[in-house]
């Protein structure tokens, strides 16, 4: 089933390759500039800086928490998208894929008319259990799971649509449950399509930023993430900007390097 | 929540720049130019009014303005974004402009500001008094910011131990979630607290006199509308312009 490196049909076209390079330069040309511009000199003492450290912790903490989240109620939610047939499943669906278009202030600004002090939700929570969401690590899980969710929810469906109904069905003539077959066939069909799923949830959790600053805020320790804080030392520090920058793209592509090997690897195989 | 914006901004202002060299030239379309003002959140309603007043004057320009923290406007300045005009919040962040070299000519103070503070109509939380902060959840900008600085030296001044609950990156992030309670209260701008009417109740804070910020405006060197950046200062120092910057709650020199 190679489509790459089967026979050659002629020389790839100039009309392709020119866009596809000018793509790779677009992509590539501003993370290149962020390596040149960032102060290696004084690198070591500013990422010892225990704020940056700080923030790190945070967003490595939250954006585990939040993909963890995403994919014990994304995996469910998918799983009905892709394997039960009802009415609406298409309604459904696009209603899952709205927050992924949304601009993510638009996130923040919806997720506190809900769970803000005085939401729809967050207000009888007040009320009745003096439980308050916004300015709390809680409140940037929340943000974070939100925009992340569509992601996981969407690839993981196409992973258990990719995989074989037929062999569902063989299980459950065997006499299994729906629930045995979920878990014990289908789940590991999945499962390399589940992990990149969970990937892409964890890298759009860890670069969430406008959904966070707006509705939980931004204090160092508490709510303040590596891309709040970015954008915090880019108001009085532009160098700091840049190393904070640099240790967030260092993270992700360390982080999507390790998982590679593990889950897409497997993919590969 | 101020990535989106920026990034728009930015579009925004190429956009601008693009058109401006095309109109400059007075080949095609009316000849029309576009004065591109960058200013504090804070200035939002006085140059949105003022903005209009000087189209009014000069009937061929459109005023573009954008606003933002003062410090990301200055870093998009010295970055090289083509605008006209830059008007800050206070001296530190048009000194960081000037001392890049991207202005044309010496900053010119034309208001002041106070800090106070605001709570939500009806006061939820009952703060009557600025030490009531303690213990509440309330709202400053990040330090970094003019407004914040300023908060810190009042706060620090009135011996006030508990932290703000977030610092938020403009002065009008933290009034509007004081109009929309999901903050006890705010330390803003007084011009803040006025152009949010009776939807936020005013606090004075003690030991405040003397700590103003002053507002600078300068034209800008990457401009090609000098004469155009140089009726807007002049109209910002206009008794008009003072008129309405004093109706908003600034102080005027």
């Amino acid at each position: 089933m190679s489509a790459t490196g089967g026979p050659s049909v002629g020389r790839a076209p100039l009309r392709l390759l020119l866009p596809a390079l000018l793509g790779l330069v677009v992509l590539l040309a501003p993370l290149l500039a962020l390596v040149a511009r960032t102060p290696w000199a004084t690198l070591p003492q500013r990422l010892a800086d225990p704020g940056i450290l700080q923030a790190l912790r945070l967003s490595l903490v939250t954006a585990t928490i939040a993909s963890l989240l995403c994919l014990l109620l994304g995996l469910p939610l998918a799983w009905v998208l892709a394997r039960i047939a009802f009415r609406g499943r298409s309604l459904l669906r696009a209603l899952v894929t709205v927050p992924l278009v949304l601009p993510p202030v638009v996130a923040g600004v919806a997720l506190l008319t809900a769970f803000g002090r005085n939401g729809v939700l967050g207000g009888p929570l007040r009320d009745g259990f003096g439980l308050t969401i916004p300015y709390t690590s809680t409140a940037v899980v929340l943000a974070q799971t939100f925009v992340a969710l569509p992601f996981v929810v969407i690839s993981v469906e196409g992973a258990l649509r990719g995989t074989n109904q037929d062999l569902d069905d063989v299980a459950a003539v065997l006499g299994a449950d729906r629930w045995t077959v979920f878990a014990r066939v289908t789940v590991p069909l999945a499962l390399p399509g589940i992990g990149a799923g969970l990937v892409l949830g964890w890298a759009r959790a860890l670069g969430e930023f406008g959904a966070t600053i707006t509705f939980a805020g931004n204090y160092p320790g508490s709510t303040q993430t590596m891309p709040t804080a970015v954008y915090a030392a880019l108001q009085s520090d532009p160098e700091a900007a840049v190393v904070l920058s640099l240790m967030m793209l260092l993270v992700s592509v360390a982080v999507l390097a390790l998982l590679r090997e593990r889950w897409f690897g497997q993919a590969a195989r | 929540m101020r990535a989106v914006p920026a990034a728009a901004l930015m579009i925004i202002l190429t956009a601008v720049a693009g058109c401006a060299g095309g109109t400059t030239g007075g080949a095609d379309g009316a000849g029309r130019e576009t004065l591109t003002v960058l200013a504090a959140a804070s200035l939002t309603e006085s140059f949105t009014e003022l903005g209009d007043a000087f189209e009014e004057q000069h009937p061929a320009v459109d005023v573009r303005l954008a606003f933002d923290s003062s410090a990301t406007l200055a870093g998009q300045v010295v970055e090289g974004a083509p605008a006209d005009v830059l008007a800050t919040a206070d001296v530190r962040t048009m000194r960081t402009v000037t001392e890049a070299g991207a202005t044309a000519g010496e900053p010119r103070l034309f208001a002041q500001n106070s800090m106070v503070l605001v709570v939500p109509a009806g006061n939820p939380a009952g703060i009557e008094r600025f030490a009531d902060l303690e213990g509440s959840t309330y709202l400053a900008c990040v330090t970094s910011a003019p407004c914040g600085a300023l908060a810190r030296t009042l706060l620090e001044a009135n011996q006030v131990a508990t932290p703000p609950k977030s610092l938020e990156v403009d002065v009008k992030a933290v009034l509007n979630k004081v109009v929309l309670d999901e903050a006890d209260a705010g330390l803003v701008y007084a011009s803040d607290a006025t152009a949010a009417g009776d939807r936020v109740q005013v606090l004075e804070i003690p030991k405040s006199s003397g700590a103003v910020n002053s507002y600078l405006v300068a034209p800008l060197r990457e401009s090609e509308h000098a004469r155009l950046a140089r009726d807007w200062v002049d109209l910002l120092l206009s008794d008009r312009g003072r008129a309405v910057l004093r109706h908003d709650g600034f102080g005027t020199p």
